[in-house]
């Protein structure tokens, strides 16, 4: 008899951090399971763009390196004809088959990538500076602030940044593979400024 | 006091250390006691220690020659044990208590030098003396290259790994400003005070420049108290960040510059993960560069002696640190700012025993030196010194109307210390890394910042604004422009009132004259830290030397860890004078970062050890590492390479591994193929495009094989890719291509065919995926996936099925590697774990065996399937590898007219074969060369070589894969494979060696 | 260390970037009508100039999006970004 079936996010058992510094400056949790589609349309075709929005219930973002929500869902710019819509745990399902229904017809893509990345929630008044010892990104409140969403490097591994709050908060969008790694990475560079575990997400 | 007899009195020099606060410190095995707010070289001074070192060539004595970051002597090994660090400039390592150092360039100690012995022969150690010397016999070039290194002797890396953190950070803003003399620091408030984001950083602990060593008055106050106002000002604007203890080394395109803040150098070591130095990697719209200048040092004879310092150097001991370079110290000078050193060491209770002014009119200040008794000599410069280990007197000379030579009768001085000023260099080094051009100006002897295409400013003494006046001016000026050309209007403050200065020029010898001829009787030394004298330079000029750039590399001079910092204007002078040219027309040698030495630590940042690079592991990882898997590095991935049970041997384990994927059930983890979600109405014409072969015709459910090449025809990547709907097509590549490979995609649809429409995106790491393969691999299937019909009539090789595997969704690709039944199991990541443990679980009792790369390798081999990047080489075509039949001839495709070139259709191209050797018990190296003809001894002519070879345990002997020339055609030849101890024979074979018929995986 | 402004998302750093070659090299409509000489011409040869290159960029840390960009190779001034498919704007036809 196999036993049931249990799933494994990519920081699984990864909570382990070395005593840090002075006060708590910076959290660092993983949002697990959320789910991601890729919807790759022409932007520039209104049916596309209304198709998206019936379906969604809220607007693709347009603009680049921005984000637009509504909820726990929402949808990260990626490029002039891609996105990242991200839903609630295990609603990407019913999310990638009302895309399709209503994008029928239409040069569109509906991808589950789901469980290619995870997040990396950072927080608290120094993930900033955290954030800087990696990313070439300038994520200086004149230039990124909440709702602004871009891809970047962090060190050695490619990232997507999503700001959420102005303590500030940033989702980070990680491969699996390399989600161990860039959360060895962040607890590295938040020692100086006291990084502890975020809540659980 | 008594332990530091040369430190000054509060009255006399208030000085900015703390008297309070001694430190105690070790210096060449000495104890010594300094204060706190000193440096190494300033303790060292107070405590009466001038000679600090041996020079690189000569070993003659040094000692502390300036006060800041162009000290070419005072350089120290900092510290011992595993934080030790050599070339550490004393002039810039502050004081801390417990310090440690030692003296470099000196064996066995800095009184009684070995090496000195090369100053009795340096006669025969002339300008180019290493390539003259040590270039003949070229085979002794090692040993001598031995005995160089060790007399020259610059400091010793320490043994032991360095325990310290050393950090790096990204930081952008509106305006960087280097340097926070009084240039810098009025730039940074008119930039701060418009709201810009400012950096200001200073190499310094203290920030204020040359400020914090003068008695200079701003608003009728001390400087200092202007310095402290803008200080506190600065700080308290959030959008202004103050780096002290940070220098500015390199600046780079685009106005990136790099920055390394020594945050804890200061302390005897650094505080729970407090990082010791921090790399700051800096974006500026707007850069201005307030460097200041460094003193230019006179040439004369046997100017180095211990106790000759620059001017401005004694001044700042005196007025900074109240530590007197002497008892009674003598100036020489060619311009004024020595007259205001001599009156600071005088006003401070230092003997001035006398000024010497190569001028013939003095400057305006003699007023001031007479009026305090101290004798003036104009006309006059110093033909010699004195003093073994220490100057004790010069000898001076009036000189003739030319400044060319010395007449008149012969004066000798009593001296403790010679304070000698050149003038001042402006510090252009990072407008020129900037590819800034400069421009020679004559009257002051000094190259001027000229134009740059970069977004920067010049302010202050770095763009030869002299008077303080006109620093501060500069710098309120270039702040607020800056400012407002990054988008924060604004206007420049007015400049505080300060006293008016007059000055009169200087005069420019670039050698002082003496009463023998030039490199007669003493050294006159251009470069300090590599021993050049201006003999040196002369003669490369009469050997021919015309370039700067050729004379530096000849002669050394500008080549030590100071890079010339003192010595390569003085060096061009004497070269333009003995060409008889303008320096304007000779130029100046290339200024590269980084301006003063980094450290290796800083450079390295956090990117070491575990985090020196990512590594990538899949769903199955934490089972791998409990069963006990050796793993392979295979790009960024940890993949399991084989799984030893107890006491296996790596030969052992993979032939039990093959084996069982060949008898029974072998289980690999194959989740890092790269995969790829191609979607679109003209998918499959993308997909026709792309490969070699035609995708047009394969049926929804079904796999095909393909190969990828490059438009030069050469094969790239290769793999699977099945249709699992009409305009929707799942792609394989190799573990290595995936990223590549993608990209490849994307290149040709946005670039090339936009009008196909087909989007891209990867999915490698969307689906975990169990490999099982061997005889009864249906049947664990089976147990676990109930849902699906397997029957190999309608689930039959190179076909797809989706449904319900160990109760998670899956999709089953029934391909195959290894040339057995094979199913690759493909399941969301998040249920990669769970369903590796039911397999292991379900296959318990059927004999599953998890197998690693290497006996997958084995497997593949032995069927002749070929790995891209092992078999390919980026020079291997599709028709090389014997696949002529996947090539298409009708449609078009990436490469396809390549392969109608010539030279693709040579006969005699490489080709893959299969090579069994003689005896079956020797495995080929791979990578070995191939001969057809055997001579005694190379060279042979190599007509291939090894690609794969391993032990076969299902044949019992070795089996090989090679590329040979026309190989194809060699078929049953004899061949041989020639190794440094014997040669091996070797049979050519077709390249397949189990199952040729491929009848197994269709089982 | 260039500072490259992605027609898409706007001035990144350059580690973010993949460099693609010289631009405007149109692949030939039918390879097969071409000799091996001119085949080999429109593979290999490039022009390699001395000052103002127009050559092809890849965001591949950002959006992955290819574009072009004329580029001075002395001083590394940026002159234009253009999308794939357009000219250097202002300079039509060249």
């Amino acid at each position: 008899m196999v036993d049931a079936p249990t799933p494994t996010s990519p920081l699984a058992g990864q909570t382990h951090l070395p005593r840090a510094n002075g006060p708590v400056g910076v959290t660092i949790a993983e949002r697990v399971f959320a789910g991601m589609l890729v919807l790759r349309g022409n932007a520039i075709d209104p049916a596309f763009i209304a198709a998206a929005h019936g379906a969604l219930g809220f607007d693709l973002p347009l603009i680049a390196n921005t984000a637009t929500s509504a909820g726990s869902n929402g949808a990260l710019w990626l490029g002039p004809d891609e996105w990242l819509v991200v839903t609630a745990p295990d609603d990407a399902m019913a999310r990638a088959v009302g895309l399709k229904v209503a994008l029928v017809g239409l040069h569109a893509a509906v991808t589950d990538i789901g469980d290619s990345r995870t997040i990396i929630r950072l927080s608290g008044p120094k993930a900033r500076d955290v954030l800087a010892k990696g990313c070439p990104l300038d994520l200086h409140p004149r230039t990124f602030g909440p709702g602004r969403a871009a891809q970047s490097l962090i060190a050695r591994a490619g990232v997507i940044i999503h700001q959420l709050d102005d303590i500030p908060s940033y989702d980070i969008y990680i491969l699996a593979s390399f989600a161990a790694y860039l959360w060895n990475w962040l607890t590295d560079a938040g020692l100086e400024y006291g990084i502890v575990p975020g809540a659980k997400l | 006091m008594n332990d530091q007899p040369f430190r000054l009195d509060t009255a006399a020099a208030p000085g900015r250390i703390d008297r309070g606060h001694a430190m105690r410190f070790v210096f060449n095995g000495r104890g010594h006691e300094g204060l706190a707010g000193d440096t190494l070289a300033s303790a060292l001074i107070a405590n009466g220690v001038h000679l600090v070192g041996r020079s690189f060539k000569y070993h003659r004595p040094r000692g502390i020659l300036t006060s800041g970051p162009e000290e070419p002597n005072a350089l120290v090994q900092l510290r011992a044990g595993e934080r030790s660090e050599p070339n550490v400039r004393a002039t810039q390592a502050e004081l801390f208590d417990g310090l440690i150092a030692r003296s470099q360039n000196c064996w066995p100690s800095v009184g009684f030098d070995l090496g000195a012995v090369n100053e009795l022969a340096s006669r025969i150690l002339p300008a180019g003396f290493y390539y003259k010397t040590f270039m003949w016999p070229p085979s002794a070039w090692m040993f001598y290259e031995r005995l160089i290194r060790r007399a020259a002797g610059l400091g010793r890396a320490p043994d032991d790994p360095d325990p310290d953190i050393y950090d790096k950070r990204y930081a952008h803003c509106d305006v960087l400003v280097v340097g926070a003399g009084p240039a810098g620091l009025a730039a940074a408030l008119a930039a701060g005070r418009s709201g810009a984001r400012v950096i200001l950083c200073d190499e310094q602990a203290e920030m204020g420049g040359q400020l914090l060593g003068q008695r200079a008055v701003i608003a009728d106050r001390p400087a200092l108290d202007w310095v402290k106002a803008a200080l506190t000002e600065l700080a308290a604007l959030p959008e202004v960040t103050l780096l002290p203890r940070t220098t500015c080394f390199g600046y780079y395109d685009h106005n990136a510059l790099a920055l390394v803040e020594r945050v804890a150098d200061h302390l005897a070591k650094p505080a729970a993960h407090q990082p010791r130095q921090r790399l700051w990697r800096v974006r500026a719209a707007r850069v201005v560069l307030a460097t200041g200048a460094i003193e230019r040092p006179l040439v004369f004879r046997d100017n180095d002696r211990p106790g000759i310092m620059l001017a401005g150097a004694a001044a700042t001991y005196v007025t900074r640190y109240a530590a007197a370079p002497g008892r009674r110290v003598a100036v020489f000078t060619n311009n004024d700012s020595a007259y205001r050193a001599a009156l600071a060491l005088f006003d401070a209770g230092v003997g001035v025993a006398a000024v010497i002014d190569l001028r013939p009119e003095p400057g305006p200040l003699a007023g001031e030196i007479r009026a305090r008794g101290i004798e003036l000599l104009t006309g006059h410069g110093i033909v010699a010194t004195h003093g073994a280990r220490r100057i004790a007197a010069i000898e001076v000379m009036q000189l003739d109307e030319s400044g060319g030579r010395a007449i008149g009768p012969v004066r000798s001085i009593a001296c403790d210390a010679l304070a000698m000023s050149g003038g001042w260099n402006p510090t252009v080094h990072l407008f020129s890394q900037a590819r800034g051009r400069l421009r020679y100006d004559a009257a002051q002897g000094v190259f001027l910042p000229d134009r740059c295409d970069q977004a920067l400013a010049n302010a202050g003494a770095c763009n030869g604004a002299w008077s303080l006046g006109d620093c501060l001016a500069e710098g309120f000026a270039a702040g607020a422009t800056a400012a407002s050309a990054a988008g924060y209007a604004t206007a420049a403050p007015s400049a505080p009132a300060v006293p008016p200065e007059s000055r009169a020029p200087l005069r420019v010898l670039w050698v002082v004259p003496s009463d023998r001829p030039i490199g007669e009787g003493g050294k006159h030394f251009v470069d300090f830290q590599n021993d050049v004298t201006a003999a040196d330079l002369g003669l490369a000029a009469r050997e021919g030397y015309r370039s700067v750039e050729h004379l530096k590399r000849y002669t050394t001079t500008g080549m030590g860890t100071d890079q010339g910092k003192l010595s390569n204007v003085n060096a061009l002078g004497i070269l333009s004078e003995a060409l008889a040219a303008e320096p304007s027309t000779i130029g100046t040698t290339t200024f590269r970062p980084p301006y003063t030495p980094i450290s290796y630590g800083a450079l390295a940042g956090r990117d070491v050890g575990a985090l020196a690079d990512p590594v990538r592991t899949t769903a199955m990882h934490t089972w791998h590492a409990e069963a006990g898997a050796a793993f392979e590095d295979v790009g960024q991935w940890k993949r399991p390479w084989y799984y030893p049970k107890l006491g296996e041997s790596m030969h052992d384990a993979v032939n039990r591994e093959v084996k069982a994927a060949r008898t029974c059930i072998g289980i690999l983890d194959a989740s890092t193929l790269g995969k790829i979600d191609i979607r679109g109405p003209d998918a499959a014409e993308f997909l026709n495009r792309i490969y070699t072969n035609a995708w047009s015709k394969l049926e929804v459910g079904r796999s095909r094989y393909g190969f990828m090449c490059k438009d030069d025809g050469m094969v790239f990547d290769d793999g699977v890719t099945t249709r699992l709907a009409a305009d929707h097509f799942h792609m394989t590549t190799t573990t290595g291509g995936a990223a590549r490979v993608l990209a490849w995609l994307e290149e040709w649809s946005q670039t090339e065919w936009p009008e196909l429409r087909v989007y891209m995106s990867s999915v490698t790491e969307q689906w975990a995926v169990a490999a099982i393969c061997g005889p009864h691999a249906r049947d664990l299937l089976a147990e676990l996936a109930t849902d699906i019909d397997l029957d190999p009539k309608t689930f039959p090789f190179m076909a797809v099925r989706e449904g319900r595997v160990a109760g998670v969704p899956a999709r089953i690709f029934r391909i195959s590697f290894t040339g057995e039944i094979s199913y690759e199991i493909n399941v969301p990541r998040r249920w990669g774990l769970a369903l590796w443990r039911a397999l292991m679980q379900a296959g318990a009792d059927k004999g599953v065996t998890p197998y690693g790369t290497e006996a997958m390798h084995v497997l593949r081999a032995e069927k002749g399937f070929v790995i891209v990047g092992q078999e390919t080489d980026g020079t291997v075509t599709p028709i090389d590898l014997g696949m002529a039949g996947m090539v298409s001839k009708t449609k078009d495709f990436i490469g396809k007219r390549s392969l109608a070139r010539g030279d693709s259709m040579r006969p005699d191209r490489k080709q893959l074969v299969g090579l069994l050797t003689d005896d079956p018990r020797i495995v080929l190296p791979e990578g070995g060369q191939i001969v057809a003809e055997l001579k005694p001894e190379p060279p042979m002519a190599m007509i291939g070589h090894v690609t794969s070879s391993y032990h076969s345990p299902n044949l019992g002997r070795s089996i090989a894969l090679a590329l040979i020339k026309g190989g194809r055609d060699r078929m049953g030849q004899a061949l041989h494979v020639p190794l440094a101890d014997r040669t091996i024979r070797v049979k050519v074979v077709e390249p397949r060696f189990f199952d040729p018929e491929g009848k197994r995986q269709n089982g | 260390m260039l500072l490259i402004t992605c027609p898409w998302c706007g001035p990144r750093a350059e580690i973010e970037f993949q460099y693609g070659g010289e631009a405007h090299i149109a692949r030939p409509a039918d390879p097969v009508a071409l000799d091996d000489a001119a085949w080999a011409d429109h593979l290999f040869m490039r022009k390699n100039p001395k000052g103002k290159h127009r050559e092809r960029w890849m965001h591949r840390s950002g959006c992955r999006r290819w574009f072009n960009m004329e580029r001075d190779t002395i001083s590394h001034e940026i002159t234009a970004v253009y999308r794939i498919g357009t000219t250097v704007p202002g300079k039509e036809g060249t």
